[in-house]
């Protein structure tokens, strides 16, 4: 390694992004922050803390991977099977009754969590009514995220993790093979609008009735947990519901008392209060 | 040597697993240390690992959640299919980032958030395993003060895991995995 990063460093260096560009890091766990920046350093081989500053300040290609190579944009078509069985069995039947269902996915990567959601309401007839908003504020993965393709190598993976989740047909239907990547079906992305939203500094843009927000909370200290469970709780209507990673938790927000755990093992809570 | 330990992390992976039941067989329900275990397990498979180990332990053995204070008292398992790092306010976080040395959760990780988190309070324990995940972890910690013990490669079932720490530093002790109980018994 070539430079270890104190506290010190790491706040200059997110005080300088935040003043320079618009992204506020300051929140983010710093275990996993410190350890990513680290990662930068020595694949760029940046010498000294100065050099660093001064690429983020200045060039601007850097800024860009520098902000690809914090977020962590891991993800899977139907992660953790259990949950989209619960969700398909305890919150479906509840909400396949309302008109234009709305529905969001904040911190959706490369759309394999989104496309999964669109499966499953094909599935159940009611993915014609519904409208999915997926976001996430690293822009590069939003774009490819948009086209549909995903990466093939989680092709195995992805429909490992369909069987288990036990849909009703195969997920090879949904997808065909070009140029090594997967492609989704057109039909499945009519109704999913990508946009570019920053769950720290941008305000909640709709009600919906489901907000999937799943391991992009573990990036975060509690207290910006704190906050964005506050803008889920004002984004969605009474009785809606929220789905976080299966290690995140509510528990320690304020707003933990305005949410009925419905399922405590899928992280699945449903609004009860205003 | 100063043994007051604030946390004892161990790490280990095939043929760890006896090893792991032996010492937390051994040590009594009001043993006060936190334990971290940082061990390889498949990614797909969330249920049965800590269940397993928690037959045998008079400790309770948690998976711990995102963001959840580290206490006295308590035995922790990293969750399959997550990193588990330790914060310097002594909470965990969890992470999805790729898996590191082909590991999800990945022994290194969990070791140099520790060595970053506790220092010169923390034992560092390094078991059976057939790749090198963790050595590099294990010498970040011996570099901040760390106390580390290696099982006894000779003894260990797989020996790649305490060699490969071996081959980076000399670490404090190396020692049979009786030894290693006897050794965390010992502490207060
Ligand atoms: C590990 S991925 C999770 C993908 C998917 N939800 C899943 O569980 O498979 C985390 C995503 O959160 C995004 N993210 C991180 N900080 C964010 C922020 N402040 N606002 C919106 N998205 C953010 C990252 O860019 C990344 O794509």
């Amino acid at each position: 390694m070539l430079l270890e990063l104190d506290l010190r460093a790491i706040k200059a260096i997110m005080a300088l992004v935040k003043a320079k560009h618009r992204y506020d890091f300051e929140n983010y766990a710093m275990s996993s922050i410190k350890r990513r920046i680290e990662r930068i350093i020595d694949l760029k081989k940046i010498e000294t803390l100065d050099k660093l500053l001064h690429s983020l300040e200045f060039d601007l290609e850097f800024f860009d991977y520098f902000v690809r190579e914090i977020t962590v944009n891991t993800t899977e078509m139907f992660r953790d099977p259990a949950m989209w069985v619960v969700l398909n069995n305890e919150v479906i039947p509840n909400i396949k009754i309302i008109n234009n269902l709305r529905i969001w996915h904040a911190g959706c990567s490369t759309g394999e969590e989104v496309f999964s959601m669109a499966i499953l309401l094909q599935e159940a007839g009611l993915l014609e009514k519904s409208i999915l908003y997926a976001t996430d504020l690293n822009t590069n993965v939003l774009a490819s995220a948009k086209k549909g393709e995903l990466t093939i190598r989680n092709q195995e993976l992805n429909t490992a993790n369909y069987e288990r989740f036990k849909g009703k047909g195969k997920l090879a239907d949904y997808y065909t093979v070009q140029d090594g990547k997967m492609i989704m079906n057109k039909d499945l992305m009519t109704n999913i609008t990508f946009k570019k939203h920053d769950l720290v500094l941008d305000k909640s843009f709709l009600k919906f009735d489901l907000i999937f927000c799943r391991n992009v909370l573990i990036y975060f200290n509690m207290q910006l947990q704190d906050d964005v469970i506050g803008k889920f709780n004002d984004s969605l209507f009474k009785g809606g519901w929220l789905i976080l990673g299966t290690k995140e938790t509510m528990a320690f927000t304020k707003s933990a008392k305005k949410f009925n755990a419905v399922s405590t093992s899928e992280r699945i809570y449903q609004k009860t209060a205003i | 040597m100063d043994t007051n330990f604030n946390v004892i992390v161990i790490g280990g992976s095939a043929g760890s697993f006896q090893v792991v039941i032996s010492i937390l067989e051994s040590l009594p329900a009001n043993f006060q240390v936190p334990i971290v275990l940082c061990l390889h397990r498949p990614r797909h498979v969330r249920e049965g690992f800590k269940e397993a180990l928690n037959t045998k332990s008079k400790i309770m053995v948690v998976e711990p959640d995102d963001k959840e204070s580290i206490k006295r008292g308590n035995v922790y398992l990293a969750p399959a299919n997550f990193h588990l790092l330790l914060e310097l306010n002594h909470t965990f976080a969890l992470s999805t980032e790729e898996a590191v040395n082909f590991s999800r959760p990945a022994i290194d990780l969990t070791f140099e958030t520790a060595a970053y988190a506790y220092g010169k309070k923390m034992l560092i324990i390094m078991l059976s395993g057939a790749n090198s995940d963790g050595a590099k972890g294990m010498l970040k910690a011996y570099q901040k003060g760390a106390y580390t013990i290696v099982q006894d490669p000779t003894e260990a079932q797989i020996n790649v895991m305490p060699e490969s720490a071996i081959k980076l530093f000399k670490p404090h002790a190396v020692l049979s995995s009786k030894k290693i109980s006897e050794f965390i018994n010992a502490l207060k």
